[in-house]
């Protein structure tokens, strides 16, 4: 049981009506990994995040916390887990204090052992100065350093966190990220978390990728970028169409059409541009060249782009879709 | 044992801290209610007299009603709240923590209860001023009625509110099913003088039982032509919360398949 991963998900599916929301999805989390789940909304990550911390009952499939069957044995899950939510889940009009000690009872803490821990997280997370103010008054980077006291607070093997910075501004979002490595650090944490942007996803140390409820991708991000292969081109174009036949007739190379903009993989990409340029002069208006980020490696995965998934909101939880 | 009374006990105290930061929860329960007894009291008792309440008059008559209504407002306004936690990722982190469906239901209950037994003591206070003297046993036993009357109806209050998506919603089932609930109790007008067939609503209506039992208490044998004897209108009361108790813990019980909490 010692050795059993932090999460192993096997073959799990779950429908909301006529929309498959997972469709058989099996990975597995190892000990003090900080994974990341990156897909558009709607991609499935929220259906997943709530079958492991216990609020949705799984469909088909399992999914277990460190050997602990989440279905059977909720109990036992919950006590080893801290949850995150993306809903802010503060009390407002508690102060930051209060709204520890109401969650440190709820995990059976009391007493001096539960001041003490109150005290430790709230001074790693920079906050122990604003203990005695109402959550509501707090802002909303100050909010989710709150909030990530609270789920450390019982000290959890696992941390879940659901799009950890949705709605902050970038500097309140660089503050999260480094407490919550610093925390990791600290206490050998392992952290599994969603998101749908990027550069969050860079800094997991590995990542499965999900679309439409499937897991298109998992890998370290940058052997996940890597597996493309060289360099990537995107060529926007009056005609793209007639130009993509062009170019496989011509170079025998497969371009994809995303969103009207011609797509190319590459090896040496810096020396085909120019053969490309050359060759079709006055047909490209302008060409790019650059080495595969996530996002070339979900469009080389689904074929579309992200932001298309992602219906162009951002933060728009996927209750909304429902 | 603590795994369950320490969740539980949290719970409670969070309900009461909400509420006395909240002045106008504490306005909004109290007044309505208190200006209703006064407007009515003084208006229809002058006008109409109802052969059963012409004994005590009618503003002693409906200050028992009116009391149960401070309790019934107080408890609809705490398990509202339900609905906003649900909405919010409150409730969602009470539920994903290690603690038994039973404590979290028992907690919130009872912090509604509590509250609304506070808020219906503040007018019990006033009884003297309208001329209603009150003993000391007298009181005590008024506290226990009560009590148990707000343990049902904040009980109540959850079971609608688990299942509810929006606070409109709720209004709308408060309008519908709750304020008729307190109209047919024997509050506005005793069972004695009401139409056959409503006196039959009445008989079921288990709240009846729960202004009887405040008006047999409060009025003693001054107000004759009740619905049922105290020890029958407590056993009801105290039926009626556990009822109210076990259906909300199994509605909470029922872990979502299909649907997000």
């Amino acid at each position: 049981m010692s050795d059993s991963p932090a999460i192993r998900i096997d073959g799990l599916s779950h429908r909301y009506g006529q929309r498959q929301a997972l469709q058989s999805v099996s990975f597995e989390v190892t000990r003090g990994e900080l994974f990341g789940l990156l897909g558009p909304n709607g991609g499935g990550k929220t259906t997943l995040f709530k079958i492991l911390s216990t609020l949705l009952e799984p469909q088909e499939g399992i999914a277990e916390i460190f050997g602990v069957d989440v279905s059977a044995r909720p109990a036992e899950a919950r006590m080893r887990m801290g949850v995150v939510f993306q809903a802010p889940a503060l009390d407002k009009k508690l102060t930051v204090e209060e709204n520890l000690w109401h969650q440190g009872h709820l995990y059976g803490m009391s007493g001096s052992d539960l001041t003490d821990r109150i005290r430790e997280k709230l001074e790693r997370v920079g906050i122990w100065e604003r203990r005695r103010t109402r959550v509501e008054e707090l802002s909303g980077g100050l909010r989710r350093r709150t909030e990530l006291a609270k789920g450390f607070l019982h000290h959890p093997d696992l941390l879940l966190l659901d799009e950890p910075s949705t709605g902050l501004d970038p500097n309140a979002r660089r503050d999260v990220w480094n407490y919550l490595e610093s925390i990791r650090k600290a206490e050998g944490t392992t952290v599994v978390l969603t998101t749908h942007l990027m550069e969050e996803a860079e800094k997991c140390d590995r990542i499965g990728i999900l679309d439409g409820g499937r897991l298109i991708a998992l890998d370290r991000p940058e052997r996940l970028k890597a597996a493309i292969g060289g360099d990537v081109i995107t060529a926007v174009s009056d005609h793209p169409g007639e130009l993509q036949k062009q170019i496989h007739e011509r170079f025998g190379v497969e371009a994809t059409l995303v969103d009207d903009t011609l797509r190319i993989e590459k090896e040496r990409g810096h020396e085909f541009i120019t053969q490309l340029v050359e060759t079709f002069p006055g047909r490209i208006q302008s060409i790019r060249l650059g080495k595969p980020t996530l996002e070339d490696v979900f469009v080389h995965h689904t074929g579309h782009r992200f932001i298309y998934a992602n219906g162009a909101v951002e933060g728009a939880g996927e209750e909304v879709k429902k | 044992m603590n795994a369950f009374w320490l969740p539980a006990f949290t719970l409670w105290w969070r309900e009461i801290i909400r509420f006395y930061r909240d002045r106008s929860r504490v306005i909004g329960s109290l007044a309505p209610p208190v200006l209703f007894w006064v407007m009515i009291g003084f208006g229809l008792g002058g006008s109409f007299q109802s052969p059963g309440a012409s004994k005590v008059g009618y503003l002693r008559f409906l200050f028992s009603g009116t009391a149960v209504l401070i309790v019934l407002f107080t408890a609809i306004f705490s398990t509202i709240s339900i609905i906003e936690d649900r909405r919010e990722g409150f409730m969602q982190s009470v539920l994903v923590a290690p603690v038994s469906r039973g404590a979290i239901v028992l907690g919130k209950i009872l912090g509604g209860s509590s509250v609304a037994l506070l808020q219906g003591l503040i007018f019990v206070l006033l009884a003297p001023v309208a001329g209603i003297p009150i003993g000391v046993v007298q009181g005590v036993a008024l506290v226990g009625v009560m009590f148990g009357i707000a343990f049902a109806l904040t009980g109540l209050g959850f079971l609608i509110a688990w299942r509810m998506q929006s606070t409109q919603g709720f209004h709308g089932i408060m309008n519908l099913f709750l304020m008729p609930m307190w109209l047919l109790s024997g509050s506005l007008f005793p069972l004695s003088g009401a139409a056959s067939w409503l006196k039959w609503i009445m008989v079921v209506n288990p709240l009846t039982y729960g202004v009887s039992a405040f008006q047999r208490v409060l009025l003693g044998d001054a107000y004759p032509a009740q619905v049922a004897s105290l020890p029958l209108c407590l056993a009801v009361i105290i039926l009626f919360g556990l009822a109210m108790f076990v259906l909300s813990w199994t509605a909470a019980l029922r872990r979502k398949r299909t649907d997000a909490v």
